[in-house]
């Protein structure tokens, strides 16, 4: 057994574990990918609260730890003792079924997200075909989760929503499309909708698609991210969740532990969508100029940016840490970001470790370690960037109207997407 | 260490996908579809129907992955669970389910539809038994990683010939531009 732990190690094997049959190892992704994205929603919870605080002139939380930073924990445990209320008049087991729906859907898809070449727990034939279509059934828990609660402003938000979605799914169906359209511009022909075929076409094309036919790759962008905004239900177009309108939309009716799994799904959802994006027109898990500067030398540089980051944040931590008041109220606050930012360090220090390791390309454990880190350290680092913008429209425009949202999506973003794909492929037809 | 798991990697790897739990799988996915299905039509609230429907309709999209049909299944997916059902739950929610769950049976067409299971059943028990002159005697193993461009190839053609199905293809899509334009022209007063 430990034999066929080890034989996926062996650095002759570049395939997904899915694709490797490798049961062992793509349980231990499934358990990583979880566990991270888990994380990276507490951390979503804080860095938004504290985002939005600053843009409007307010410090955010600052009770709960240093500088707040313990009060995803403190919410999350709020949250789950609290009294689980289902309201007398509600469909019971559809009321209970509900956050599980849109749960199951936001983390299904990571299972062709591509994080490398071989960090996915499988590659699909079908991979991004996969992906739009499980995202889709997100709704279906936000639908039945408005219907259950058997009250009227759950109702109207969820059907908001679906009316919603079904409009968007189409314009961001048909910018998907023309991404595809370009994978196939090579000497066969033939496209992919493998995720992980679709950033190697990039990189054998040697261009992001989104600088690809500029400006048509960029508009399918462009489409894309208005239309995974409103995929998501949120600011601007967070219509299904309106309180000034709807009180808090479809999960009005929802407390405790089931209203936190609609966070999480919402959350977990945000960061799929962003990682479509990031796969489809930004490169995936490239570093900048894979092609331009690839040699050892450079490959060396840029497989010391995971290590620097996270020494960045330990010595910005360090430095928060020496500005704490210094009355004895703070001691323990103090102590607890020094802390933190040694734990930091701690990470920084192992990166590095690996990183300097790793660097002769002799194909040993340490440099696939530091492949694999390289791979999903650019990766996360553009999907964060995303998840930043989400926080940034939050806080920057006001919510559209309905009938507002239904123009933008069937007037403006349908016509200009379908405009995109016959241009591209007439354009790919000319160039190729 | 089982000298047939290193074996049997490689030439998992060799072939791209190994399977895995196979007749588990189709009887897990198969009771699946029967149970769900049986329950949209025994369930009286609407809403209810629906949600078993698109458990029927996930159950048949894993069938067929199974049959190394990975495009069918995505838009098995894409198309029926989540665009039509998501339309049909839109719908059914804006009806008031409490009335109509009382209401009682009124069209009396029941025996037709029972001609017509019965009719259904006969075919599915004639082709179990007639079954090995109907299907091939051994499992077709198309490679799971060409499905899509295999459809591809047979819709839209190689390069400068007609695919085998690119008439009708074309057919049905025209005949959908036609269903939208009438509905668009159904739905406005004026245009």
């Amino acid at each position: 057994m430990p034999n066929f732990i080890m034989s996926y190690l062996d650095p002759k094997v570049t395939v997904t574990p899915g694709s490797a049959g490798n049961q062992f190892w793509a349980l231990m992704y499934v358990l990583i990918i979880f566990a991270g994205v888990s994380v990276a929603v507490i951390c979503m919870n804080w860095i938004e609260r504290k985002a939005l605080a600053h843009f409007q002139v307010r410090l955010g939380p600052m009770r709960v730890g240093p500088h707040g930073l313990l009060q995803p924990i403190a919410d999350a445990v709020k949250l789950m003792i609290k009294e689980d209320i289902i309201p007398a008049e509600a469909d019971q087991f559809v009321f209970w079924i509900a956050p599980m729906i849109g749960l199951l859907a936001a983390f299904t898809v990571y299972t062709v997200i591509p994080f490398g070449p071989s960090e996915a727990v499988s590659d699909m034939n079908i991979g991004i075909l996969f992906m739009l279509g499980v995202s889709s059934l997100g709704v279906l828990g936000i639908v039945v989760s408005g219907w259950a609660s058997n009250s009227h402003y759950p109702l109207i938000g969820a059907l908001r929503s679906s009316a919603q979605m079904v409009s968007y799914e189409v314009a961001m169906g048909l910018a998907v499309v023309s991404a595809i359209l370009m994978t196939s511009l090579n000497a066969s022909g033939t496209g992919t909708l493998s995720m992980i075929g679709i950033v190697q076409a990039q990189q054998q094309q040697g261009v992001w698609f989104i600088f690809k036919f500029f400006p048509l790759g960029f508009i399918a962008f462009v489409i894309f991210a208005i239309a995974m905004v409103a995929e998501t239900n949120r600011a601007p177009f967070d219509l299904a969740e309106a309180e000034s309108e709807l009180t808090a939309g479809y999960h009005t009716e929802y407390s405790g532990l089931r209203w936190s799994l609609f966070m999480l799904a919402e959350y977990a959802a945000m960061i799929a969508v962003s990682s479509i994006a990031v796969t489809l027109w930004l490169g995936g898990w490239m570093r900048p100029f894979p092609n331009l500067l690839h040699a050892p030398a450079w490959d060396f540089i840029f497989s010391l940016f995971p290590g620097l980051t996270f020494g960045a944040l330990a010595a910005i931590t360090f430095i928060e840490a020496a500005r704490m008041p210094t009355q004895s109220f703070f001691k323990i606050q103090r102590i607890g970001l020094a802390v933190f930012a040694a734990l930091l360090g701690f990470i920084a220090l192992l990166l590095l470790v690996i990183a300097v390791a790793g660097r002769s390309a002799d194909m040993s454990v340490a440099a696939r370690f530091r492949e694999g880190i390289d791979y999903v350290y650019w990766f996360v680092l553009k999907v964060a960037g995303f998840m930043y913008l989400f926080i940034w429209y939050r806080a920057t425009w006001p919510r559209y109207r309905f009938d507002q949202l239904m123009k933008i999506g069937w007037k403006v973003m349908l016509p200009i997407s379908l405009g995109v794909l016959v241009v591209t492929a007439i354009v790919g037809v000319i160039f190729s | 260490m089982n000298p047939g798991m290193s074996a049997g990697l490689n030439s998992a790897i060799d072939a791209g996908m190994a399977p895995v739990g196979t007749p588990w799988f189709f009887y897990v996915l198969a009771g699946l579809a029967v149970a769900s299905g049986v329950a949209v039509i025994t369930r009286r609230n609407a809403v209810h129907s629906a949600l078993a429907l698109i458990v029927t309709l996930l159950a048949v999209a894993g069938l067929y992955l199974m049959l190394y049909a990975p495009f069918v299944a995505g838009v098995q997916i894409i198309v029926y669970a989540g665009g039509i059902m998501v339309l049909f739950l839109f719908v059914i929610m804006l009806v008031n389910i409490d009335r109509s769950s009382k209401e009682r049976q009124f069209n009396r067409i029941w025996p037709v539809g029972l001609l017509a299971a019965c009719a259904l059943l006969a075919l599915f028990v004639s082709a179990i038994a007639k079954g090995k002159a109907l299907f091939p005697d051994r499992m077709m193993t198309l490679p799971e990683s060409s499905n899509t461009q295999q459809i591809a190839t047979m819709l839209y053609g190689e390069a400068g010939k007609m695919g085998q199905y690119t008439f009708a293809f074309e057919i049905a899509s025209l005949l959908l531009l036609v269903a939208i334009l009438g509905a668009v022209i159904m739905t406005k007063k004026k245009i």
